[in-house]
């Protein structure tokens, strides 16, 4: 019975690593005396969506940006489907990062491009596609996110959430394995936030992207996550379904999921 | 009295190391530029990229390049007639200045100007783009942003500076003719029959050749300063400073060192040649 059970644990292992698209192991950063993360692990699985949250300045960002190797861990390692990739040199990981999309918090469109051109960006930097199939992909990607029509516009001539989608569909241009969405829905109207939200939602679905999304929106975390991680301080203090999120007794947690301030933070006010 | 000792110590200790690091990051950042510039040399994608900011860089610096010329040949000869005039050798005027200008003048102050112009745009536009996560979200594409941003920065300021300081040489030249023959009077061929004994196409030649490495400095200072500027506008703001600073002192060190190494040239493969 016993020999069972191990070998059951064994095969739940074995395909948990295989299944595993992305792994960070023991992460740490720290940015001068500040320490943003310690000795993270997280796993992230193939085809899902991984929400993380937590309160600004916990490491959030930072840990999105270890994902694609943007920064690099002082200690521990990421790998990618199995294969450590924080040690390559950039040119050996631009293989790597072609399978990536990145939504950044505040779009990172080239000013000095339009808007087509924009998404147009990396297919002309790693596709050998034709001017009108690069054409049709943009206005594909455009339509998914309700902005066909703005082609010819520059990033200056348009709202911050329009920056945000036209930013989106730059980042699913070259139709992605693994997407991190920074603070996809921050900016956005709510109508539009549930779009983006849906959109996220059926990459999913219809083409197994896996997703890693880091917001504030509670709503939009519940809608898109398979799984919710919080973090605090650097350090992962949740892990787990959404319902686990919306049931949990833990205060830490709860504060956050309803938006309570502590009885600190209001202290604060009183001074 | 010793805490302040050993503060004053730990100050400069952590200044000499954050110096050296930042040393060693420009030349790496520098052997990164080199080793791009060699894999897509012959592409027509990097030409491509190249050819905007020869406007950039080239046309839109002609201006004031030529201002700056005609200015520094005029002053010159406005500083040099009366002494010349005194010990009767107002017709050599045409020697010095065009000597001056050529050798020295031109290439420095089309550099300073270049470092001014150029150096500081580039460097605002790589700060921008660096702090607004721009550069970043090129390397998360998968494309490296010295290949895409700095290679054909560099490319175009280290061609264009060479052909802007023959247009400053053309001005300067131009402006001490004004100043020496249409205002002082000066007979025009004996000026530049002069001009033509002491101006060698060596000296003409060594300044282009300053040139190309005071344009090359200016694009890998300025944009390893973009590329390094700290977040706000207050970063950027500064890194431009730095960039014109550190751009103008090392078309100083820059131009003693190749003075000393084309002197030599000229003495191993001329003599010693007399200036009048």
């Amino acid at each position: 019975m016993a020999e069972v059970r191990a070998q059951v644990q064994r095969d739940s292992g074995r395909a948990a690593v295989e299944t595993a698209q992305i792994e960070l192991r023991g992460v740490s950063k720290r940015f001068g005396s500040l320490e943003v993360l310690k000795q993270l692990s997280l796993r992230l699985e193939r085809g899902k969506t991984t929400v993380v949250i937590g309160e600004s300045g916990t490491g959030k960002s930072v840990l999105l940006k270890h994902i694609v190797v943007l920064l690099r861990p002082d200690e521990g390692e990421v790998y990618y489907r199995g294969e450590r990739i924080d040690h390559l040199s950039e040119m050996e990981l631009v293989r790597y990062r072609q399978r990536f999309g990145f939504l950044f918090q505040m779009g990172a469109l080239f000013d000095s491009l339009t808007v087509a051109e924009n998404v147009a960006f990396p297919l002309h930097e790693h596709t050998n596609k034709s001017s009108r199939e690069i054409d049709a992909i943009v206005t594909e990607k455009l339509s998914m996110v309700g902005l066909d029509g703005l082609q010819s516009k520059r990033p200056a001539q348009i709202s911050g959430g329009q920056r945000k989608r036209v930013a989106l569909a730059r980042a699913i241009a070259l139709d992605p394995e693994v997407v991190l969405y920074d603070e996809p829905t921050t900016g956005l109207d709510p109508v539009r936030a549930d779009v983006i939200n849906e959109l996220i939602r059926r990459l999913q679905r219809r083409i197994g992207v896996t997703g890693v999304v880091v917001t504030h929106d509670m709503t939009s975390a519940y809608k898109v996550g398979d799984r919710i991680v919080m973090l605090d301080k650097g350090r992962i203090i949740a892990d787990g379904p959404p319902d686990d999120f919306r049931t949990t007794d833990d205060p830490r947690v709860r504060r956050f999921v309803d938006g309570r301030a502590s009885p600190e933070d209001l202290s604060a006010l009183d001074e | 009295m010793a805490a302040s000792t050993r503060d004053v110590l730990i100050r400069t200790g952590a200044t000499t190391l954050a110096a050296a690091a930042d040393f060693g990051n420009f030349w790496r950042f520098a052997g990164r530029t080199f080793r791009w510039l060699s894999v897509t040399l012959g592409s027509s994608r990097m030409w491509r990229l190249v050819i905007p900011e020869c406007m950039e860089i080239g046309v839109r610096s002609l201006p004031v390049i030529l201002i700056t010329g005609s200015f520094v040949g005029m002053v010159l000869a406005v500083q040099a007639i009366e002494q010349f005039r005194a010990v009767g050798l107002e017709e050599q005027m045409g020697a010095v200045v065009n000597l001056s200008v050529v050798r020295e003048l031109g290439p420095v102050l089309a550099g300073v100007m270049i470092a001014g112009r150029i150096g500081g745009a580039l460097t605002a536009e790589l700060g921008t783009m660096n702090v607004t996560e721009q550069i970043d979200a090129l390397r998360s594409m998968g494309t490296d942003p010295i290949r895409y941003l700095v290679v054909p920065r560099f490319l175009a300021c280290f061609l264009l500076t060479p052909i802007l300081t023959l247009y400053c040489d053309l001005m300067g030249s131009l402006g001490g003719w004004f100043v020496s023959v249409g205002l002082s009077d000066v007979d025009s061929g004996p000026y530049w029959e002069f001009t033509r004994d002491a101006v060698d196409a060596f000296d003409l030649v060594s300044g282009l050749f300053k040139s190309f490495f005071f344009g090359g400095a200016i694009a890998l200072i300025s944009c390893f300063k973009g590329f390094h500027c700290r977040p706000g506008a207050e970063g950027v703001g500064q890194a431009c400073t730095e960039a014109f600073v550190a751009s103008f002192v090392s078309i100083l060190v820059l131009d003693f060192f190749l003075a000393v190494f084309l002197q030599a040239v000229s003495n191993y493969v001329y003599g010693f040649r007399p200036l009048l």
